[in-house]
Order: structure tokens, then C-alpha cells, then sequence
């Protein structure tokens, strides 16, 4: 049997404070802090010109190099003691390349079971004729997950330092852009034209063959990227905004990233021990074979892309 | 072969030191992009193509162009004045501008 609470007692307890505030109808800090309304800070022009003289006589005393003796003697000792540093530090780093093994020695560390197994039987295991991208993919797959999310959040924070708010700066950031957009370049836009398209499909060659020879989802996504900030380059924003937009870049790179993960989840699942996947290794050689290391290739070389184009665009102009 | 990949290590030294001790910041950065270049090819020359593929396009190519449009933001490049007459159109003839040079 529930006991009926009064209101006015009900008011006091915790649990209707709670929810008034949750509700938002009622302000905690009401009547409890003081609260002033901060003042907007003017500096007057008085203020502004005593602050440039303080300022040039500061400079002024900081570089008087022909009566102040301390500073030279300061300057002589800051060079002398730079030189000393840069060459005890060339020393210590020589003297830790002395110790390392020669390159290339049969009997270095690196040559170990390790390695043996990755060569001899790498092939039958990853089915990739490209023994690193086999390493990087499968063997290592958990490392290369980590590296996209790593790239990833590269452009997070590029994102949050430099973005900039869309009603308020747009007229700013356009006229920033300004400066950098070349106008109507003919050498650029013929050169542009010609060149945009092989590279790109040299970036999707080197992405697709990542299995087959030297290359991947890495090199590739880098190249394609190129491409693109090329092609913004010499068209401007106002042909890339038709293809890709911050919203593009926010589907490509999660997609791929998702579809890295969830690809992979089911071997790590497993204890990834077993490095077999559900899709078949196929031939070696063949362009649809080594099993999930293409669809890897691929979901990387989108996240790579994307995240060169979106540095570009955020140093340039701080949005799309 | 051996010859070639001193020169190319030769190369590599003189354009690290070169990075450094540049007063341009935008020679320095061109020197850095010639760093990658040698570096991508000292890297086919050891046998890791996949890496002379990325050091190309990611040193040489993204690097760097990132690098100049943070100088030109912090407006590091500044324009030669007559540079700068020859593009807005004022006083445009070259002519004028090389006499100017020669005196």
C-alpha cells in the first residue's frame, strides 16, 4: 500500500527537483548563485595607442643589438649552445646506428620463424602474390584496422580546429578562398583535364592490383585523393561540391570503415587463428581472389582518400 | 648501381640540410618535396615499392601542398612587387619592369 504524498512536501524532495530540471521548467541555480550578466569589454582608443607605444618600446629595448650587451652575449651563447645540442644529439643517433645489425645479414633478429612462415607460406594462407599486402591485411589486419581509425581521427580533430561555422563565417571563408582560387587558369584547367582521369584510375589500378604487385589500399587512396585536390585545384568548389560534400566524405569514410570491422570481426571473433574467411582464396594471380584482402584494399583506400581530400579542403577553406 | 645510390643518399643529405637552413619557408618547402622524390626512388632501390608508391604521393604530392596553403595563410608568401603589378594589370608592361631591373 503506497502512502499519499502531500505536494508541498513532494516539492522538496530530490526526485521532483530532478525531474523539473530535466523537464527544463525550472532553473536549479535560481536564487542560489549570484549571477551577473558579464560586460562586454571596449577598449577605448586611448587605451589602444598607450598599449602600441608600450609595445614598440618593448620592441625596440628586446632588439637594440648595439647597446644592449646582455643580449648579445645571450645570442652568443644561444648559437654556441644550439651547435653543441644539434651535435651531441647527430652523435647519440649515430652511435645507436652503429650498434644496429647489418642490413641485409642472414643472421639479423628480423629473420626469424616469423618471417620464414610469412614468405613460405603466405601464398597458400592469404592467397596474395604481394606478400605485404598479404602481412598488412591478414596477418595484421587488427594493426591496419587501427591505422584507418587513427586516419580517421586525424580528420576529426582536423575538423574540430579548423571548421568553421557555416552562417557566421561564410562570407569570410569565401573571401579567404578567394585568394587561393586561381581564376579560369588555362594551363591549370587543360593540364587538369587531361591528367584528373589516369590518375585517378592509376589510384583505383593501385588499390585494386594491392594483392597482385606493389601497391594498396593505402598508396592508392593517396593517389586518388591527389587527383581530387588536383581537380578542385584547377575547377573549384563549385564542380566538386557537386560529387562530393562533407556529407559524401561522412557516409564513404564510416561505410568503409564499418565494412572493415564487421569484415574482420568474424575472424577476430573467432581468435583469429584460423585465418580462413567465408569467401574463397581463388587463384593466385587472379584479380577476384585472396579472399577478403580486396574488399580490405578497397574500404582503405576510400578512407584514404577521403581523408586527403578533407585536409585539403579544411586548410583551405575550413569547410566544404 | 652502387655509385648511383651514394649519389642518391649525397642528394638525400644536401636537401635535409638544405630544409634547414633556408631562409624561405617556401624554397624549404620545395627542397623538402625533392627530399621525398629522392627518398621514394632510394626506396624502390631497396626493394619496398609499396612504400616508394605512398612516399610519392603522400611526402611529395599531400604533404607538401598542405604546407603551402598553411604559408599562405599565415601569409608567409609574399609576392614580388613586380609580380604583384604584373598580375593586377597596373603599370603591366614588362618592358617598363625590366628597365626598372636594370637600373
Amino acid at each position: 500500500m503506497s502512502k499519499r504524498v502531500p505536494k508541498d512536501v513532494y516539492e522538496k524532495t530530490r526526485s521532483y527537483k530532478f525531474k523539473q530540471w530535466l523537464a527544463g521548467t525550472k532553473d536549479p541555480f535560481l536564487d542560489t548563485v549570484e549571477m551577473k550578466p558579464q560586460k562586454e569589454f571596449h577598449e577605448s582608443e586611448k587605451l589602444i595607442h598607450e598599449h602600441e607605444l608600450q609595445h614598440e618600446r618593448i620592441v625596440e629595448k628586446a632588439y637594440d643589438l648595439e647597446h644592449n650587451a646582455q643580449i648579445r652575449l645571450f645570442r652568443k651563447i644561444y648559437n654556441i649552445f644550439s651547435v653543441i645540442f644539434c651535435l651531441c644529439l647527430v652523435f647519440i643517433l649515430l652511435v645507436g646506428v652503429s650498434y644496429l645489425p647489418k642490413y641485409g645479414h642472414e643472421e639479423n633478429p628480423v629473420n626469424n620463424e616469423v618471417s620464414a612462415r610469412y614468405i613460405e607460406q603466405g601464398l597458400q594462407e592469404t592467397g596474395a602474390v604481394n606478400i605485404v599486402t598479404g602481412m598488412i591485411l591478414d596477418y595484421r589486419a587488427f594493426d591496419t584496422l587501427g591505422e584507418s581509425h587513427v586516419l580517421f581521427l586525424a580528420t576529426c580533430t582536423v575538423l574540430i580546429l579548423l571548421r568553421r561555422d557555416k552562417k557566421k563565417y561564410q562570407e569570410t571563408a569565401d573571401h579567404n578562398d578567394r585568394i587561393y582560387e586561381p581564376k579560369n587558369d588555362v594551363i591549370l584547367q587543360t593540364v587538369a583535364r587531361v591528367l584528373v582521369p589516369f590518375i585517378e584510375i592509376f589510384g583505383m589500378y593501385v588499390i585494386l592490383g594491392g594483392h597482385l604487385g606493389p601497391g594498396g589500399g593505402f598508396s592508392g587512396g593517396a593517389i586518388c585523393g591527389a587527383g581530387l585536390i588536383l581537380y578542385l585545384n584547377a575547377f573549384g568548389f563549385a564542380k566538386t561540391e557537386q560529387f562530393f560534400t562533407g556529407k559524401t566524405y561522412k557516409c564513404m569514410c564510416f561505410g568503409a570503415l564499418a565494412c572493415y570491422s564487421l569484415a574482420k570481426t568474424y575472424s577476430f571473433f573467432t581468435g583469429a587463428n584460423h585465418i580462413e574467411s567465408v569467401i574463397p582464396l581463388g587463384t593466385p594471380g587472379a584479380i577476384l581472389s585472396s579472399g577478403l584482402i580486396l574488399i580490405l584494399d578497397i574500404c582503405v583506400g576510400f578512407v584514404v582518400a577521403g581523408t586527403m581530400y578533407t585536409f585539403y579542403v579544411m586548410f583551405r577553406k575550413g569547410g566544404y | 648501381m652502387e655509385l648511383f645510390f651514394d649519389l642518391l643518399l649525397i642528394f638525400l643529405l644536401v636537401c635535409a640540410v638544405a630544409v634547414s637552413l633556408s631562409k624561405n619557408l617556401l624554397n624549404s618547402i620545395i627542397v623538402y618535396m625533392s627530399f621525398s622524390l629522392i627518398m621514394s626512388v632510394i626506396w624502390i632501390l631497396l626493394e619496398s615499392p609499396d612504400l616508394a608508391i605512398t612516399e610519392a604521393a603522400v611526402g611529395a604530392g599531400v604533404t607538401s601542398i598542405l604546407f603551402i596553403i598553411t604559408l599562405k595563410k599565415i601569409h608567409a608568401i609574399v609576392k614580388e612587387k613586380d609580380e604583384d603589378r604584373l598580375l593586377d594589370g597596373n603599370g603591366g608592361d614588362t618592358e617598363q619592369i625590366q628597365e626598372e631591373r636594370h637600373e
